[in-house]
């Protein structure tokens, strides 16, 4: 909870503190012309108070949804942030899957055969993986997928001319599998896989290596040693033992990733028209849209610092050697 | 056991070798920029423009007839400038604030670590970008929100250095026999602190360098006519025919970052016991 608060109060120094003048850097330079508009907006914010008492006009502003208007599309954040998330949810969700298996699995594999051929390969796409600027991968596999052999689907989250159908969760391939509507959904997938993939791979590499990781340390354990001098046949040994203790450490790593993730699509999303988070915190950086990053940022810290909550509680209650006091 | 052993050190050495390598050329090619380059990075020859890589110009050209590979490599200043600049300057402001709040303790302890969680609680571009838009774009204004957002993970860890050592007997000797707090701070404690923040700063530069050049790609960083890989990549993401005009500066990255990442690893093994691979 105090994280929490410590977040707006973190986003409240750096659109209140940082820029020349607040007012003008709301309202963009063409509406700061106006002086009617500049002075309804510092009285709307409380601008001419002392500065604590702008922290807690803001509060109020925030508890109510109010993240300021967009100076580009003069629509409420809020609204707009509201309307992007589902897209985003739906990469990152699918990202994720998408690297934990991966990861997952490689890291298993490297591990079980570490220090042979094998292992060097994996761990080399590893670090690859971690290094790759997702932005890059991103234009790389559109141009050789879509333009060049066309493979994949266009940017975007559906072909032109299909309808996503009744907004359930305003995620496509949910929406659609809900609905049995297969055309939709099969079609949502495809365009889902590319942004997945790039999205994937630097996760692919942070799970990996932990995976690894604990598989090495779990191959020296007792309890294994034992099962194999029962005379249990390797792979018993390895998915019974091995990987169930492999992926705990993985779900610490989910609230990292998670941050991986959301830096991830600011930078790839708008590559693959995707009509996310990301993509409007690009279009608005690029636009110096103020209001409207900041709207990103505050709901980006919130979202990771409820996740990390979340994950220390799973964490918690997998592993009843850890209690919090 | 013993052969896997070597086998691991032969391959580390070989990445090594070639991480050095790598980092070497593009170091070699920034500082030497002004010579290396065949033209200058705005010269632009509009009947020129759009061609792929050939003998005249190894990288191909722009959109506007400028040479890829001059402006990959004036751009590998920006880019590296502003990655080692912010992992330089954030590594000494974060380690100086992190030994003073370790050794304080108290109050200030609490506040500076307060300000550090809050910090890291966003995903570190977000929080840079939020603060680059807040100031404005430009290369300054971007590497001055990195540093904002790199500087709490080296406190935190000159911070947990401190306190693991504060109450050492050589400490408490330099206060029994009546050492000034600061003569304290820079002689016993600074060196140990100094190791494991070094270890940080290899492995981090990969991510600063990838940050630096994602910021640039949002418009934040570079303005133009400034070549910056990052704001390259973008300038050729709406041309997939020209290949080269986003491939190469991005290569750059690639490259620069995994050497980086590489050396780091390799570093870190050395100066850290605690770690092993």
């Amino acid at each position: 909870m105090p994280t929490l608060l410590g977040i707006t109060f973190v986003t409240f120094l750096i659109s209140h503190a940082l820029p020349a003048d607040m007012a003008i850097a709301n309202l963009g330079d063409h509406a700061a012309q106006d002086p009617q508009l500049v002075a309804a907006f510092r009285e709307k914010w409380g601008l001419d108070r002392p500065l604590p008492i702008q922290y807690l006009v803001y509060l109020g502003h925030l508890v109510r949804g109010d993240l300021g208007t967009s100076i580009t599309t003069e629509q409420p954040v809020g609204v707009e942030l509201a309307l992007s998330l589902p897209a985003t949810v739906e990469l990152a969700t699918a990202s994720m899957i998408l690297a934990i298996i991966v990861g997952g699995l490689l890291g298993v594999v490297a591990g079980v055969r570490s220090d042979s051929p094998i292992d060097v390969v994996i761990r080399t796409v590893m670090a690859a993986g971690v290094a790759l600027p997702t932005f890059w991968f991103a234009i790389l596999l559109l141009f050789v997928f879509y333009f060049g052999l066309g493979w994949a689907p266009p940017p975007g989250q559906l072909d032109p001319g299909l309808a996503p159908g009744r907004p359930i969760t305003g995620m496509y391939a949910v929406d659609s599998l809900l609905e049995r509507n297969w055309p939709v959904f099969w079609n949502a997938l495809a365009h889902l896989v590319l942004p997945a993939i790039v999205l994937a791979t630097i996760g692919v590499g942070f799970i990996g290596r932990i995976t690894r990781a604990t598989v090495l340390d779990v191959l020296r354990t007792d309890y294994v040693r034992t099962a194999r001098a029962k005379g249990l046949a390797e792979r018993r040994v390895v998915w019974r033992h091995v990987v169930r203790n492999a992926l705990i450490p993985v779900i610490t790593v989910i609230g990292l990733l998670y941050a991986q993730l959301m830096a991830g699509t600011v930078l790839t999303e708008s590559i693959f028209s995707w009509p996310g988070l990301g993509r409007y915190a690009y279009s608005s950086a690029g636009n110096l849209d103020f209001p409207a990053v900041m709207g990103v940022a505050l709901v980006v810290g919130i979202f990771y610092v409820a996740i990390n909550l979340a994950v220390d509680v799973l964490y918690a209650y997998i592993n009843p050697r850890i209690r919090y006091d | 056991m013993r052969q896997a052993v070597r086998a691991r050190r032969a391959w580390r050495t070989v990445g090594v070798l070639i991480s050095v390598l790598v980092v070497a050329v593009w170091a070699a090619l920034a500082l030497a920029a002004p010579v290396v380059a065949p033209f200058g990075y705005d010269d632009q020859r509009v009947d020129e423009s759009l061609q792929p890589p050939s003998a005249r110009h190894l990288f191909g050209t722009d959109n506007l007839g400028r040479d890829v590979f001059t402006r990959v490599v004036y751009g590998g200043r920006v880019t590296l400038l502003i990655g080692v600049g912010v992992v330089l300057v954030g590594s000494v402001v974060g380690m100086m604030i992190g030994t003073i709040s370790g050794y304080l303790g108290g109050a200030v302890d609490e506040a500076i670590m307060r300000s550090t969680e809050v910090i890291m609680a966003f995903p570190s571009i977000i929080l840079a970008m939020a603060i680059a838009v807040a100031l404005g774009p430009g290369i300054v204004h971007a590497a001055m929100a990195m540093v904002l957002v790199w500087w709490p993970g080296y406190a935190r860890l000159a911070r947990g250095e401190v306190l693991s050592i504060r109450h050492l007997e050589y400490v408490d000797a330099a206060v029994a026999i009546g050492q000034l707090p600061w003569r304290i701070l820079v002689r016993e404690i600074l060196p140990n602190v100094r190791s494991s923040i070094i270890v940080l700063a290899t492995v981090d530069l990969g991510s600063a360098i990838v940050t630096a050049a994602g910021l640039s790609f949002l418009g934040l960083g570079a303005v133009p006519p400034t070549p910056e890989w990052g704001a390259m990549v973008n300038m050729g993401r709406e041309l997939p025919a020209a290949w080269w005009i986003a491939g190469f500066p991005g290569l750059a990255i690639f490259s620069t970052v995994l050497a980086f990442n590489f050396l780091g690893d390799a570093v870190r093994d050395v100066l850290d016991p605690r770690h092993h691979t």
